[in-house]
């Protein structure tokens, strides 16, 4: 958008020429900034309608006592709702379990994705259907996958449990365990996500120019050291990048540990041995009905997700400067 | 491309913007609008916002009563899961909008509505013939849709007299009686269940891999009602730590499960349905409403293979349901007449012979289309009889708003006896701090 608001000098006002040339095309940009307003307003409309008004809500709700039975009469209680929260063993419990479930599937993930990245980006043959096929499992429905991991995980009838059997191991029963549960469950996220961050690091990597690795060929490095001193240092900001997405799709986990224990049950498995914050506020919200509860303890997600991505980011930070 | 448009242009873009989105913000309910008239002889479309499988419509009574009435179409709002269903009926109500002109209500919520929302909806005992109406239900089930100053918010439809289902073939194999009869004496009581149970584990010719019950909420959720309280006081407030019907229920589960009576499933997850086709276990207190599941989970293939005997301790009630007609909607009159005719008894017979359900009505249950019902795939065994007389002698114990999730915890906490070796004690202490959370303190 060029914007001409300057005041047509001396010169300009005595050439010659069609008079209403200047003042309209001065008009027309001043209007076409205006407009421009309006091309961006449906997004910004659409943000405070959907996004920054529930945002809001939800901080004013988790003030009151309110019950999904009477949404309407809500109760002032100040900061209530948030110190029962800290008082709240199942919080505690929920807290542990997302961070433990995030590590268990993030630090696998990521890893996995950044060495299959690397091969990736070889040529191979075939590369383009590896590619495709990277992604399949992110364009699976979350629904879908997971029912189907749940049945892999079974304890009766499960194909894992099958297995372990015929090589001669005990069965497990993985729903009942703390960290079997758990494992199923970063199983589930780690399948899902892996191919997406892979697509993620070799667009990376192909912005490392060629003559990096041609250099270290000729040096006589190989490719192990390539990847160490090259890809790594080349990809700085792309891996921050899906650190901070990961954390914060970890923090937020949901959908998995719902469905794995199945029938809509939101306590996590019978002793709330996978039960992560996100399930935690929704069993606060829509199985016990107590929205304020649940609005604290979603403000509580927000703030958690905003301290382990500043400490993500520092540690980032550190290492890097520890390093050039 | 810009230069093309002329600021009228422009400006009715952002007009027609703003108008999109605020249409968008604004069309949710449009669609339910129906007819114009107001139930005289004008056409009314009267919509019907259930839950689950009712099976109103696949008995064919929309249908009849379109025939006896013309005038009236009926349109079916369902929604699969009852939870879900009763989360938009909340918002609904609390707005009191978007409501239809009949709402299903189901056990699990009714006490809520009675309680909280008693209000919106019309009173059955105003209704032309209440006395006539109301004397065609058993007395426990219209009172649980009743408040204290005696507001009716909804006509039962179906009920869930309880029983207990067996594989009388996988008795056979640990060597133990398989006749309804002598089981009926064998386990008249819940201690007896259980003794009779750990005959069963400790059969050496059992089938391998089955338990002698699928789990051990099978026998709470039916034991505790057979309590003088079950989950609530009189007054609806729940009472976790001194209920009889609790404190008895949870010794026989809790035996059960730390017996290892139990397949220790967790029920109406996948692994349960799959444990029926599998014969996992040789017993499962059900309901009448059961019948159907198991027809359907565990298949044609065992078919006679699964017999009803009476339900130890005497009689018990899980699950049923009732029609409510919302004060806002538009066509009062007409959905009230509907829901009448619905829950009737002759409509309460059909909904028997063509959906299995077992009548809130003692009128439908004491038609011999009921009452004389044998069942083949359950080895002929005469259910109309035995529902039929669990159902008449079922007492009302008082319900209230958080029934589900107190029983949820509970059985949640039983599974951890049973799969996590957890001692019983532990396990209602964690039950009772579950039930802390659902209530409050």
């Amino acid at each position: 958008m060029t914007v001409t608001t300057r005041p047509p000098t001396a010169a300009e006002q005595a050439t010659p020429g069609p008079p209403s040339r200047r003042p309209r095309r001065r008009r027309r940009s001043a209007l076409g900034s205006r407009a421009a307003y309006a091309y961006v307003a449906p997004f910004f409309v659409l943000f405070a309608a959907f996004s920054l008004y529930p945002f809001i809500y939800t901080a004013w709700v988790s003030l009151h006592e309110v019950n999904l039975s009477n949404p309407d009469q809500m109760k002032w209680t100040g900061f209530g709702n948030y110190t029962k929260l800290l008082h709240n063993e199942f919080f505690w419990n929920a807290l542990k379990n997302t961070i433990t479930i995030g590590i268990i599937s993030t630090v696998p993930q990521l890893c996995m994705a950044l060495g299959l990245a690397h091969l990736l980006n070889y040529k191979l043959r075939g590369r383009m259907f590896f590619r495709v096929a990277m992604l399949m499992p992110f364009a699976t429905s979350i629904v879908a996958s997971t029912l189907i991991f749940a049945q892999l995980f079974g304890r009766d009838y499960g194909l894992l449990n099958w297995v372990l059997q015929e090589v001669g191991l005990h069965r497990i029963d993985w729903t009942s365990g703390h960290w079997t549960s758990q494992i199923a469950i970063s199983a589930i996220v780690t399948w899902r996500w892996t191919g997406f961050n892979t697509l993620i690091y070799l667009a990376g990597m192909q912005s490392i120019p060629t003559d990096l690795y041609e250099a270290a060929t000729i040096d006589g490095a190989s490719r192990w050291q390539q990847f160490r001193h090259v890809t790594i240092p080349g990809l700085r900001a792309t891996i921050m990048f899906t650190i901070v997405i990961s954390t914060i799709g970890a923090t937020q986990l949901f959908g998995e540990p719902l469905l794995f224990a199945g029938d809509g049950k939101t306590t996590g498995g019978a002793s709330h041995q996978f039960q992560t914050l996100g399930l935690l506020m929704y069993q606060q919200g829509w199985t016990n009905f107590h929205l304020g509860q649940a609005a604290a303890t979603a403000w509580m997600i927000f703030l958690v997700i905003i301290i382990v991505v500043l400490i993500n980011a520092g540690l980032a930070r550190g290492r890097t400067r520890g390093e050039t | 491309m810009r230069h093309r448009f002329t600021r009228a242009a422009r400006i009715a873009g952002v007009v027609a913007t703003a108008a999109v989105l605020a249409a968008a913000c604004s069309s949710s309910k449009k669609s339910s609008d129906g007819g114009t008239g107001n139930g005289g002889g004008d056409k009314v479309t009267l919509r019907i916002g259930l839950f689950g499988t009712f099976g109103l419509k696949d008995a064919g009574l929309y249908a009849q009563y379109s025939k006896l009435h013309p005038n009236v179409k009926i349109v079916e709002d369902d929604v699969e899961l009852s939870s879900d269903y009763y989360k938009s009926l909340q918002t609904h109500l609390a707005a009191n909008s978007g409501l239809d002109d009949i709402q299903g209500i189901e056990i699990g919520f009714v006490a809520d509505i009675v309680a909280n929302h008693a209000d919106q909806f019309v009173d059955f005992n105003t209704v032309p013939n209440a006395a006539q109406v109301k004397s065609t239900f058993y007395d426990w089930k219209w009172g649980m849709a009743t408040t204290q100053d005696g507001k009716t918010v909804g006509l039962g439809t179906d009920a869930g007299p309880e029983a207990v289902c067996y594989r009388p073939s996988l008795l056979k194999k640990a060597g133990l009686p398989t006749d309804r009869a002598s089981l009926a004496k064998q386990w008249s009581t819940w201690d007896d269940l259980v003794a009779f149970g750990k005959k069963y584990e400790s059969a050496p010719g059992k089938q391998a891999n089955s338990h002698f019950i699928d789990s051990a909420s099978s026998i709470f959720s039916a034991a505790v009602y057979q309590g003088q309280t079950a989950y609530d006081d009189a007054g609806g407030k729940p009472i976790p730590e001194t209920s009889d019907g609790i404190k008895s229920a949870w010794r026989f589960a809790s035996q059960a499960a730390q017996a290892k009576l139990t397949a220790g499933l967790d029920q109406f997850t996948t692994p349960w349905n799959q444990a029926f086709a599998n014969g996992a276990f040789a017993t499962i207190s059900c309901p009448a409403w059961m019948l159907g599941y198991i027809t359907s989970e565990a298949g044609q293939a065992v078919s006679g293979d699964w017999d009803v005997a009476p339900l130890p301790g005497g009689a018990a009630n899980w699950g049923g349901s009732w029609l409510g007609v919302p004060k806002a909607s538009k066509h009062q009159k007409a959905a009230e007449d509907l829901v009448t005719w619905l829950t009737a008894p002759e409509q309460q017979v059909a909904m028997w012979t063509s959906q299995q359900h077992f009548p809130s009505s003692s009128t439908a249950a004491a038609d011999p289309k009921v009452a004389g019902a044998k069942s083949e795939y359950f080895n002929n065994a005469p259910i109309g009889e035995i529902f039929g007389e669990s159902a008449g002698k079922l007492k009302r114990t008082p319900i209230g708003p958080y029934d589900t999730q107190i029983q949820q915890a509970f059985t949640t906490a039983l599974l951890t006896v049973a799969n996590n070796g957890k001692s019983p004690d532990d396990a209602f202490k964690d039950a009772l701090k579950n039930i802390k959370e659902v209530v409050g303190d």
